[in-house]
C-alpha cells in the first residue's frame, strides 16, 4: 500500500479549476517531487494535504487513513509534517521554542499538569528537549538555538522550518520549495539533508521545487503538472525529456 | 557580562537563569512581602491596588499578549469575578471557596463568549468584546434581585478560618492576601509558558497556519485560551470589590477595560513583567498626577483648579508616546538597557529591530 494516495482529486475555486482529476501515489522511503510552472497548483497539492481546502471531488489516503475525514489540526497527528514556501515561523520566539512546538503532537499532559508543572510534565520537558535537540544537531542549528526568529537571516529561517517540521516525528515530510531563495552552497546543504532525512531518519519526502539540478539530484521520482493536470510522472530524467513538459515549459516548436 | 554556562537541559526548563537572578527574584519578593512594616497604610493600599491591576493584566495577557486576541472587554470579566464572589460569600459559601469557585466560574463565562469569537479576528474581535462590556452593565441592572442593581453590593470584608481579612480595618492582612494570590498566579503563568500549551498559544498568536500544521486545533487553544484569561481576571475582579468595598453597575465600566488594554501595551506585550510594569503606571499616574499638580500650582498659582479628564488626556498621550516610540512597552525598554550593559560597548542600535516580511503565505479562509 502507498503511504500518501491521490485519487481523481478535483479541486474548483468558483470557475476555476485548481487541480483537475489528479492522481498519484507516494510510496514509503521515496523523495518525490512535484515540478510544474508557476499557477500549476502544485502548491494546491500541499493545502489539499494539509486539509485546508476541501476536495470538490476525490479521494485522499494516507497511511491507511481517509485526510478527509480529519480536521488541518489532525493531519499532524498521523505523521504529516509541512514547511511553507513564504516561511511560516514563530516569529517572536526563540529557535528552541519552534521546534518545541513541533512537539506538540506528542503531548501527553494537560492544562492542569501543566499549570502546576508536576514531576509527568517536567519528564516530558525533558524529553521533548532531547528530541529537538537532536534535530538542531542533525540541521547543524547550535548556533541558532536562542535567537529569535525575527532576527534570522533567510536562509537560516529556511532550515528552522525544516527542523521544526522534523521535530513532529514525521512519517511524511512535505517542503514547500525548500531551495527557493537561498544560495548556491546553502542548496547543496539542503540536498544533503533531504538525502539524510530520508536514508538516516527513514522520512518519505514530498516535495514541491523549481531548481531542476536539485529534483534530479535527491529525487526517485518527479511529477511534472501543468494548469492542475499531470503531465508526466517518472524517474527525472523521463520527466525532463517528456514532450509535453517541454512543451509546457518552452512552449510548442513551430 | 554574565555568561550562564549551560550543562543541563533543566537549566533551560527552569524559571530563572542561575542562582543570581534567582535570589534578585527573592529578595524582590521578601521586600514586598515586608511592605507593611516599611509603607504607611495610604501607600500600602495603593500598593495593593497595583497588585490587583497586575493581576488582571495577567489575565489579559494571556488573551491578547501570548495569544493575540485583542479584548476590549475585560471589565466585564472583573464584574462578573467580582459579583460570583460576593454573592457566593453572602449565600454562605466560605471565601476560601467561594474565591477559587468565582474565577472558576468566570473562566466557564469566558468560554461561553469565546465561542462565538472564534471566528474573529483583530478589530472585529476588539468591537464584539467591547460590545460585551458596555452589556454587561445592563445586565447588572437588569438582574437587580440578584446584584442590587444600580445601587449596588457592598462587601466589607471576608473571613479566613474565622479572621477577618478586610481592606480598611486590616489592611496588612488584605494586602497579604492579594500578595499571595498574585505570587500563585505568576507561578502558574511561568509554568504555563514552559509547557506545550504556552507555546501553542504563542504559535496561535505568531501563525495560525502553521500552528494548524503542527497539530494545535485553533479553535480549542483560543478557547483555553479565554478561559484561564477570564479566570485569572476573574479574581482580580473579586479581589478589586474587595479593595472598593462597595460597587456598583458602574464601577467596571468600558473605561476600565480600556485601561487594561493599555496598561499591557505600555508594560510590554507578551511578558509577565509587562503586566506588573503596566500596573505601577497604571496604579501610581494619578498620585503622581495630583502631586506633579501641587507643585505646579504653587510655582504657577491657581494650582488647585480641577481639571476634567486630565488623567485620561496625559493616559493617551503616554500610550501615542510608547506605541510611536517604544512598542515592546517599559519591559522592552529595560531589556535594551540591559543588553546595553551587558554588552557594552558593542551594543548595536537595530539590535532589536524587526525585520519586516513581506511576504506571507496566502491567508487560507
Amino acid at each position: 500500500m502507498s503511504l500518501l494516495e491521490f485519487e481523481n482529486v478535483t479541486l474548483k475555486f468558483g470557475g476555476l479549476t485548481a487541480v483537475n482529476d489528479l492522481s498519484f501515489s507516494v510510496e514509503e522511503g521515496e523523495v518525490f517531487a512535484i515540478v510544474g510552472p508557476n499557477g500549476a497548483g502544485k502548491s494546491t497539492v500541499f493545502n489539499l494535504i494539509s486539509r485546508f481546502y476541501d476536495p470538490y471531488a476525490g479521494q485522499i489516503r494516507f497511511d491507511g487513513h481517509d485526510l478527509l475525514q480529519v480536521k488541518p489540526s489532525g493531519v499532524a497527528a498521523y505523521g504529516v509534517a509541512r514547511t511553507f514556501q513564504n516561511i511560516e515561523l514563530f516569529e517572536h520566539a526563540t529557535v528552541l521554542q519552534n521546534l518545541l512546538v513541533g512537539r506538540h503532537r506528542h503531548r501527553r499532559t494537560n492544562l492542569l499538569s501543566e499549570v502546576f508543572f508536576t514531576p509527568s510534565a517536567r519528564r516530558q520537558e525533558l524529553e521533548n528537549r532531547e528530541k529537538v535537540e537532536e534535530i538542531i544537531d542533525f540541521l547543524d542549528l547550535q548556533a541558532y538555538r536562542d535567537k529569535m526568529i525575527a532576527g534570522l537571516p533567510y536562509g537560516v529561517r529556511k532550515v528552522v522550518e525544516v527542523a521544526r517540521a522534523l521535530a513532529t516525528d514525521p512519517k511524511l515530510l512535505l517542503l514547500d520549495e525548500p531551495a527557493s531563495g537561498l544560495s548556491v552552497e546553502e542548496t547543496t546543504d539542503m540536498r544533503w539533508w533531504i538525502d539524510d532525512i530520508r536514508r538516516q531518519m527513514g522520512i518519505t519526502v514530498l516535495m514541491v521545487e523549481h531548481d531542476m539540478g536539485l529534483v534530479s539530484g535527491v529525487s526517485d521520482r518527479v511529477l511534472a503538472m501543468a494548469d492542475g493536470a499531470k503531465l508526466a510522472l517518472g524517474t527525472p530524467a523521463q520527466v525532463q525529456s517528456h514532450p509535453a513538459v517541454v512543451e509546457a515549459y518552452l512552449g510548442k516548436a513551430s | 557580562m554574565r555568561i550562564v554556562f549551560k550543562t543541563d537541559y533543566m537549566q533551560d526548563i527552569r524559571p530563572w537563569k542561575d542562582g543570581y537572578q534567582l535570589s534578585l527574584y527573592l529578595i524582590l519578593l521578601a521586600v514586598v512581602f515586608a511592605a507593611p512594616w516599611w509603607l504607611d497604610a495610604f501607600y500600602l493600599g495603593e500598593l495593593t491596588n497595583v497588585l490587583i491591576w497586575a493581576i488582571a493584566g495577567l489575565g489579559l495577557m494571556i488573551l491578547t499578549g501570548h495569544t493575540g486576541q485583542a479584548s476590549l472587554g475585560h471589565a466585564a470579566f472583573l464584574a462578573f469575578g467580582c459579583y460570583a464572589n460576593v454573592i457566593l460569600i453572602e449565600s454562605g459559601v466560605p471565601f476560601l471557596v467561594a474565591f477559587p469557585l468565582a474565577g472558576i466560574l468566570t473562566g466557564i463565562a469566558g468560554v461561553t463568549v469565546a465561542i462565538p469569537a472564534l471566528r474573529l479576528h483583530g478589530i472585529y474581535l476588539a468591537i464584539f468584546t467591547l460590545a460585551l462590556s458596555i452589556l454587561m452593565d445592563d445586565l447588572i441592572v437588569l438582574a437587580e434581585p440578584i446584584t442590587g442593581g444600580v445601587a449596588g453590593k457592598y462587601m466589607g470584608g471576608v473571613e479566613i478560618f474565622g479572621h477577618l481579612v478586610d481592606r480598611w480595618g486590616t489592611p496588612e492582612q488584605f494586602y497579604w492576601l492579594v500578595l499571595a494570590v498574585t505570587v500563585l498566579v505568576t507561578l502558574g503563568y511561568i509554568n504555563l509558558l514552559r509547557t506545550p500549551l504556552g507555546r501553542s498559544f504563542i504559535a496561535v498568536r505568531d501563525s495560525e497556519v502553521s500552528a494548524q500544521a503542527m497539530g494545535i486545533d485553533i479553535a480549542r487553544t483560543k478557547t483555553v485560551s479565554f478561559a484561564l484569561s477570564c479566570a485569572v481576571t476573574g479574581w482580580a475582579g473579586a479581589l478589586m470589590g474587595l479593595y472598593a468595598g462597595a460597587f456598583n453597575n458602574e464601577t467596571f465600566s468600558v473605561v476600565i477595560s480600556i485601561q487594561l488594554l493599555m496598561m499591557i501595551v505600555i508594560g510590554g506585550l507578551g511578558s509577565i513583567h509587562g503586566a506588573f510594569l503596566g500596573a505601577i503606571v497604571i496604579g501610581f499616574l494619578p498620585q503622581f498626577l495630583s502631586i506633579a499638580k501641587e507643585y505646579a500650582g504653587a510655582l504657577f498659582g491657581g494650582g488647585t483648579v480641577a481639571i476634567p479628564g486630565l488623567e485620561f488626556g496625559i493616559f493617551g498621550m503616554i500610550l501615542i508616546g510608547f506605541i510611536l516610540f517604544e512598542p515592546m512597552g517599559i519591559y522592552g525598554r529595560w531589556l535594551k538597557i540591559r543588553t546595553w550593559f551587558e554588552l557594552f560597548p558593542f551594543y548595536r542600535k537595530d539590535m532589536f529591530k524587526r525585520q519586516k516580511s513581506y511576504l506571507k503565505t496566502e491567508r487560507l479562509r
